[in-house]
C-alpha cells in the first residue's frame, strides 16, 4: 500500500475543503474502500474520513408532498430496523437486509453504500484487463467468467454490474440524493445518480469531484402495503445477488394503480423498468398480467456466454416477484 | 482373531470438549499467535504468468523500502542442503516431487512465490513485495483439465495407479436396465478459517524452532530436517490448536521451507501467513475430476456390470492420486467391476487430500448413477442398495470386520420420513417449492497405525497422557480423555491432562484419513491399561475399584509411575475387510421459477463403530453434512484458463455454506463396537461424514424437479437451464 494523508475533520465545510482533489476519497464505513486499498485497485493520496460530520438521523418533513430523509452516514442496519422505514418502506428494508452480511450492515453506510463498486473479479485483479480500472486496457469479462455479468446498458468497454442491493431499492423509491459541495447544494434523482458505463466505465456515478452526499430523501407512496424485494442469490446470505428485484404496488381494488419496478444484478446501475410499469398501470394484478410486464422488461436484454442464464432467470424472477407483492400465492 | 471386548461403554452423552471454553474465550493459542522477540514477517511476490521463465527480476526499491531486512529470490536465496542433494536432474523421479521454491527462474503456475520479503512488520513486507518487478518469457500454458483430457494417462506410482477388472465389467452393455453417465467434481478449495501458518526461529546455529499450521508435527519435523539436513531431534515443531485444516496442512508446503530457510538468513524469528489469495494456489486443493460411470441391471436391480472411470488434474511436477474410483470395486455385490484411473498434468500447483478426499468425489459419481438407475428401474433407492448390499468385500472376497449399513439405512430413513417421498420425482410441494429427497452411502477404509502414548501418574493426582498428535479441531483430545477416563474410572476428568501437539512427545501419526480415534485412541488404551496393571502390581492384590492414587504414590515415595506404549492394529486384522460407512438422507426444497435450492433437513447416519467422544462425533458428522452441503450447491474454485488464474480466490466469492444455508441435521449413530479394530471399538468418522453427501443432495434435487445435475456445483442457473 502506498503512503497516503488521513484526515477527519470535525465540520462539513472542512470537508469539502478537502476534497476538492480528484486524488482525495471520503471514507465513510470503509467495508469497500479499504479493500479496494488493499488490493491496489484504488490508491488516494488522501483520505477524508467523515465520521465526524453529523450526517445521521431519519425523520420525516410534512410538506406538500410528506417524505423521509435518511442522513448518508446512517448504517445500513440501523435504517433496515427502524420504524418509521419498515413502516413507510418497507422495500428499503427487505432490500437492506438482503445485502451483505449482518457484520458489513454494521458498518457500511447509506452513502457508502451507494458509492461501493463492482464485485467484477477483473476489476479486482490488477493482474488482469479491466477498462474500469485502467482506461482502455480491455474488459477481461467480455470473453471470460461472465456469470454475475450484466445483461442490459452494456458497451464495448463494460459489462459490469452495481452489486448493491439498497440502490434496487431506492430506485424503484423514487429517492433522491442531496449533494453538497462549495458550489452549494443540488439534488440528483436517484435513477439519475448511478449511470451506464458507455465510453467511460471507469465513472460508476455523475458525482463530481469536491462533492459529498449528504442524506436520501424517499418521496411519500402508496406501495408499503405490496412491496417485495426478490434477491435470487447462490447462498441464503452473504451473496451477490445473480438477480434481484424490487417492486412497488399500489393497489386499489385489485387494480394497479402504480407500480414501481426496479432490477439488481443486470446492469451497471439500478435498472428501472419503465415500459413493465407503464403496462401495468391501471391492470388487474394478474399473473398474465405479470408475464406480459416481465416481457417487456427484458426486451434489449443481451447475455454474454455464462450469463445466458439471466434471460430466463430475470423474467421468472420479476412475475415472482410482482406475484409476492401483489401476495397472489 | 481375540475378540478383546473388555467393555460395552453405554451410548452416553458422553463429556465435554475439554478445550472448549478456551477456544470460545480466546485463550486457545493458535500458531499465528506466537510473538517472538525480533520477530519479523515474510511476505511473497507472485508470479502473474502461468508458464515461463523470469527473465529479470528488480528487487532494488523492495529492499530499500522501510523495515525490510532481506528480499529472497531465485537468484540471491540461501542453498537449502537438502534441496542439492541425490538426484540427478537428466533423470526426474517418475512420480515428480514438489516444487522448490526460489531454485530456479521457471515459472510453473500462475500465484506462484518468485520472491519472498522478510520485514519488521507485516504490512511493510506487503508493501515491499509489491515493489518488485519482474520480466518473463511466456510459454502457452494448460489449466483447462477438460481440454486436456486426452492427456490423461495412469498414474506412474502411487497407490491409485492400474486398472481394475473382475469378471466382464462390459456385461453392463448387455444388461436389462442401464445407465451411462458422465459426472464433474470441480475444483473444490480447503478454505479452513485458520491461514496457513510458518514461524521459524533458529535457537542455534543447527537447532530450530517453528510454530506451524500442520495437521502432523512429526512429519513437518522431518521434513524440516531433511531440507536442511539437521538431526530431527534439532528441529521443535509445535501446533497445540488448528483452526481448521481439511487435508490442506497434511504435507510440508514449499512456502514452509522458505520460512525457516528466511529465518537463517536475517537471523531472527521469521512468521509467514499466507492470504487468503495465496491459500488457493500454495496449499493445495481438491482436483477437477471427471468421471464416468457406465451400470447395467436385471429387471429384478441386481447389478450385473459396472465401470467407473476418472481423470483428474495434477501439476506438471508432481502426480497426485486419490481413491476416486476404489470404492466402486467393493461398495456393491456386483460379480463384474471395472475400474480405470488416470491423471493429466496441467500448470498448476499440485492438488491435495481434500476431506473426503477421492471417495468423496467418486461417492458423487457412483451414488448418483445408483440414484439414477433406481429411477430407471421404478424402485426406491435405498431397495436397490439393499438388493445389491455387499454381505463380504467382493474385492478380496474377506468377511468385514463389521458392517451394519442395512440397519444405517433404516434409521435414517425412519427419521427424515423418508416414506414422505414419492417416487415420481416432481410430485411434492409445499408452500410453492418443490420437495424432494435423497439419499446417498459413503464408505471408507477404517484401519489401525502405530501410535506411541507416555501416560504418568502424577502425585498431585493428575493423569498425564502425551503423544506428539494434532487436534485439527475434530476433538481429539477430548476422545483421548473420554478413553482414559474409562479406564481410570476413579480419576475424575479435570484430573487428566491429554497433551498433544509437540513434536518432543512420543510419535503419533498425523491426523488425516479418518485414522487417529483407532490409532492413537488404541494407544491410549493400552498404555492407561498397562499404567493400571503397573499399579495393581505396586499396590499388590486388593484394592479398590477406585484407589487413592495420590496417597499410594506418597507412600511409595514415587514423585509419578509411568508407561510408554507403542501398539498398532493385530495381524489378523488382514484377515478381513474394514470400513466405515455413513448414509446420508436430505430433504430439499427447490423454488420452481429460480431454481434456487434450499438444503430442508439432513439426517446422517454414522456405522463407525463405537462413539468415543458422542459430542465431539456428533460434531464432526454436522461439519462433514456442512462440507458436503458446500460441495454439492456451492464450492467451485473457478479459474480463468486464458489467464491461469482463479478468479474466485475469496471468501465473498468462493461460497461456502453460512449458517442461514444450514438446517436441523441430525447424527445418528449405529453405535455398534467394532473389537476387531481397536480395543475401543471405534472405527473413523472424519472422511466419511462427507463421502456420499454431495450425491445425496443432487438426488434430493433430482426427486424434487426431474432435473439431474451431475456437474457440481448446483447452482440455480444450472436447473433453469
Amino acid at each position: 500500500m502506498k503512503q497516503f494523508q488521513y484526515i477527519r475533520p470535525a465540520t462539513q465545510q472542512s470537508v469539502l475543503d478537502a476534497i476538492t482533489k480528484p486524488g482525495a476519497r471520503i471514507l465513510a464505513g470503509g467495508s469497500n474502500l479499504i479493500d479496494l486499498m488493499k488490493r491496489g485497485v484504488t490508491s488516494p493520496d488522501k483520505l477524508v474520513d467523515i465520521q465526524k460530520l453529523p450526517l445521521k438521523g431519519i425523520s420525516k418533513s410534512t410538506g406538500n408532498v410528506s417524505s423521509i430523509s435518511i442522513g448518508a452516514l446512517e448504517l445500513n442496519s440501523a435504517v433496515a430496523e427502524n420504524k418509521l422505514i419498515k413502516e413507510e418502506f418497507p422495500l428499503l428494508s427487505m432490500a437492506l437486509n438482503a445485502g451483505a452480511s449482518p457484520q458489513l450492515r454494521n458498518m457500511a453506510t447509506v452513502g457508502g453504500n451507494m458509492m461501493q463498486r463492482t464485485r467484477c473479479t477483473y476489476f479486482y485483479d490488477t493482474a488482469m484487463p479491466c477498462n474500469k480500472r485502467e482506461p482502455n486496457s480491455g474488459c477481461g469479462a467480455m470473453e471470460g467468467i461472465n456469470r454475475m455479468h450484466a445483461i442490459f446498458g452494456t458497451s464495448e468497454k463494460c459489462i459490469a454490474v452495481h452489486p448493491s442491493d439498497m440502490c434496487v431499492a431506492l430506485a424503484a423509491l423514487d429517492a433522491s440524493v442531496e449533494v453538497k459541495s462549495k458550489k452549494g447544494t443540488r439534488y440528483i434523482p436517484f435513477t439519475e445518480f448511478h449511470r451506464l458505463p458507455g465510453e467511460t466505465p471507469q465513472l460508476d456515478n455523475t458525482l463530481t469531484t469536491g462533492e459529498l452526499i449528504t442524506r436520501v430523501i424517499i418521496p411519500h407512496n402508496n406501495f408499503a402495503k405490496n412491496s417485495y424485494y426478490l434477491k435470487v442469490r447462490d447462498r441464503a446470505s452473504y451473496a451477490f445477488a445473480l438477480i434481484s428485484v424490487a417492486v412497488g404496488l399500489d393497489i386499489q381494488g385489485g387494480n394497479i394503480k402504480e407500480a414501481r419496478l426496479a432490477m439488481g444484478g443486470v446492469a451497471h446501475k439500478p435498472w428501472r423498468l419503465k415500459a413493465a410499469e407503464q403496462f401495468l398501470k391501471g391492470k388487474p394484478a394478474t399473473v398474465a398480467n405479470f408475464e406480459q410486464a416481465a416481457s417487456l422488461a427484458m426486451q434489449g436484454a443481451k447475455s454474454f456466454g455464462h450469463n445466458d442464464f439471466k434471460l430466463k432467470m430475470a423474467p421468472a424472477s420479476i412475475i415472482e416477484a410482482l406475484s409476492n407483492a401483489a401476495k397472489l400465492s | 482373531m481375540k475378540q478383546q471386548a473388555q467393555h460395552t461403554p453405554p451410548f452416553t452423552e458422553g463429556i465435554n470438549r475439554v478445550d472448549g471454553i478456551m477456544k470460545v474465550t480466546g485463550a486457545a493459542k493458535y500458531s499465528a499467535e506466537y510473538e517472538l522477540p525480533g520477530m519479523t514477517y515474510a511476505v511473497f511476490a507472485i508470479s502473474n504468468i502461468t508458464k515461463g521463465i523470469i527473465t529479470s527480476i528488480d528487487i532494488k526499491a523492495a529492499e530499500r523500502a522501510p523495515g525490510v531486512l532481506a528480499v529472497l529470490t531465485h537468484l540471491n536465496a540461501p542453498k537449502v542442503p537438502g534441496y542439492e542433494s541425490g538426484k540427478d536432474p537428466s533423470k526426474p523421479p517418475t512420480t515428480g516431487g514438489p516444487l522448490k521454491f526460489f531454485v530456479d527462474n521457471t515459472v510453473k503456475y500462475n500465484g506462484q512465490p518468485i520472491a519472498m520479503v522478510v520485514a519488521d512488520s507485516f504490512e511493510r513486507a506487503t508493501y515491499a513485495a509489491s515493489l518488485i518487478k519482474a520480466q518473463y518469457k511466456k510459454e502457452q500454458h494448460e489449466t483447462d483439465t477438460e481440454k486436456n483430457k486426452f492427456k490423461a494417462a495412469a498414474p506412474k506410482g502411487g497407490r491409485n495407479g492400474g486398472d481394475y477388472k473382475r469378471g466382464t465389467p462390459d456385461d453392463w452393455k448387455t444388461a436389462a436396465v442401464k445407465v451411462e453417465q458422465e459426472y464433474v467434481v470441480p475444483i473444490n478449495v480447503h478454505n479452513p478459517m485458520e491461514l496457513s501458518v510458518t514461524l521459524a526461529h533458529w535457537t542455534a546455529d543447527d537447532k530450530v524452532t517453528v510454530y506451524a499450521k500442520t495437521q502432523g508435527v512429526k512429519s513437518t519435523q522431518n521434513a524440516i530436517a531433511q531440507a536442511f539436513k539437521l538431526p530431527v531431534e534439532n528441529v521443535q515443531v509445535t501446533t497445540k490448536f488448528v483452526g481448521g485444516a481439511f487435508g490442506n496442512a497434511l504435507r510440508t508446503w514449499p512456502h514452509e521451507i522458505a520460512t525457516v530457510q528466511a529465518a537463517k538468513l536475517v537471523k531472527r524469528p521469521v512468521k509467514t501467513v499466507l492470504t487468503r489469495e495465496l491459500q488457493f494456489n500454495t496449499v493445495g486443493y481438491r482436483p477437477y475430476t471427471w468421471q464416468k460411470v457406465s451400470m447395467g441391471a436385471s429387471a429384478d436391480g441386481k447389478l450385473t456390470g459396472i465401470i467407473h472411470e476418472a481423470t483428474a488434474q495434477t501439476s506438471s511436477f508432481e502426480e497426485f492420486t486419490e481413491g476416486t474410483v476404489n470404492m466402486t470395486r467393493f461398495m456393491y455385490a456386483c460379480p463384474s467391476v471395472g475400474t480405470v484411473y488416470k491423471i493429466t498434468p496441467l500448470d498448476v500447483n499440485t492438488p491435495t487430500w481434500m476431506r473426503g478426499p477421492g471417495e468423496a468425489t467418486g461417492a458423487f459419481a457412483l451414488e448418483s448413477a445408483m440414484d439414477e438407475l433406481a429411477d430407471k428401474l421404478g424402485i426406491d433407492p435405498i431397495e436397490l442398495r439393499i438388493r445389491n448390499h455387499a454381505d463380504t468385500d467382493p474385492e478380496n472376497g474377506k468377511p468385514f470386520s463389521s458392517k451394519n449399513l442395512k440397519e444405517a439405512y433404516e434409521m435414517g430413513a425412519d427419521k427424515i420420513g423418508w416414506s414422505k417421498r414419492k417416487l415420481k420425482p416432481g410430485t411434492l410441494t409445499e408452500d410453492g417449492w418443490l420437495i424432494g429427497y435423497g439419499m446417498g452411502t459413503g464408505v471408507f477404509g477404517a484401519g489401525r497405525g502405530r501410535a506411541t502414548v507416555k501416560a504418568a501418574l502424577l502425585d498431585s493426582g493428575t493423569l498425564l497422557i502425551q503423544t506428539s498428535v494434532t487436534d485439527i479441531g475434530v476433538g481429539t483430545g477430548t476422545a483421548m480423555t473420554q478413553i482414559a477416563s474409562e479406564i481410570f474410572t476413579g480419576i475424575p476428568v479435570k484430573k487428566i491432562k491429554f497433551e498433544l501437539g509437540d513434536s518432543s512427545l512420543p510419535p503419533s501419526p498425523t491426523q488425516g484419513g479418518s485414522t487417529i480415534t483407532s490409532t492413537v485412541g488404541g494407544a491410549v488404551h493400552d498404555a492407561c491399561t498397562q499404567l493400571k496393571e503397573k499399579f495393581q502390581q505396586l499396590i499388590g492384590n486388593g484394592g479398590t475399584d477406585k484407589p487413592d492414587y495420590v496417597k499410594v504414590l506418597k507412600e511409595k515415595n514415587l514423585p509419578q509411575l509411568e508407561v510408554t506404549v507403542t501398539s498398532s492394529g493385530s495381524t489378523e486384522m488382514r484377515n478381513f475387510s474394514s470400513y466405515s460407512y455413513s448414509v446420508h438422507f436430505v430433504k430439499v426444497k427447490v423454488h420452481p421459477k429460480t431454481g434456487v435450492v434450499r438444503v430442508d433437513n439432513v439426517v446422517s447416519v454414522a456405522d463407525s463403530g463405537h462413539i468415543v467422544s458422542p459430542k465431539t462425533a456428533r460434531s464432526q458428522i454436522i461439519g462433514g453434512a456442512i462440507g458436503g452441503i458446500g460441495m454439492a450447491l456451492m464450492e467451485e474454485g473457478i479459474m480463468d484458463h486464458r489467464y491461469g488464474r482463479y478468479v474466485n480466490n475469496n471468501y465473498a466469492d468462493y461460497h461456502v455454506p453460512i449458517s442461514a444455508d444450514i438446517p436441523q441435521i441430525d447424527a445418528l449413530f449405529v453405535n455398534k463396537p467394532d473389537y476387531r479394530v481397536n480395543p475401543m471399538g471405534a472405527k473413523g468418522m472424519g472422511e466419511i461424514a462427507l463421502i456420499g453427501m454431495s450425491a445425496a443432495v443432487a438426488n434430493a434435487v433430482y426427486n424434487a424437479t426431474g432435473k439431474r445435475i451431475r456437474e457440481l456445483p448446483i447452482t440455480p442457473d444450472k436447473l433453469l437451464a
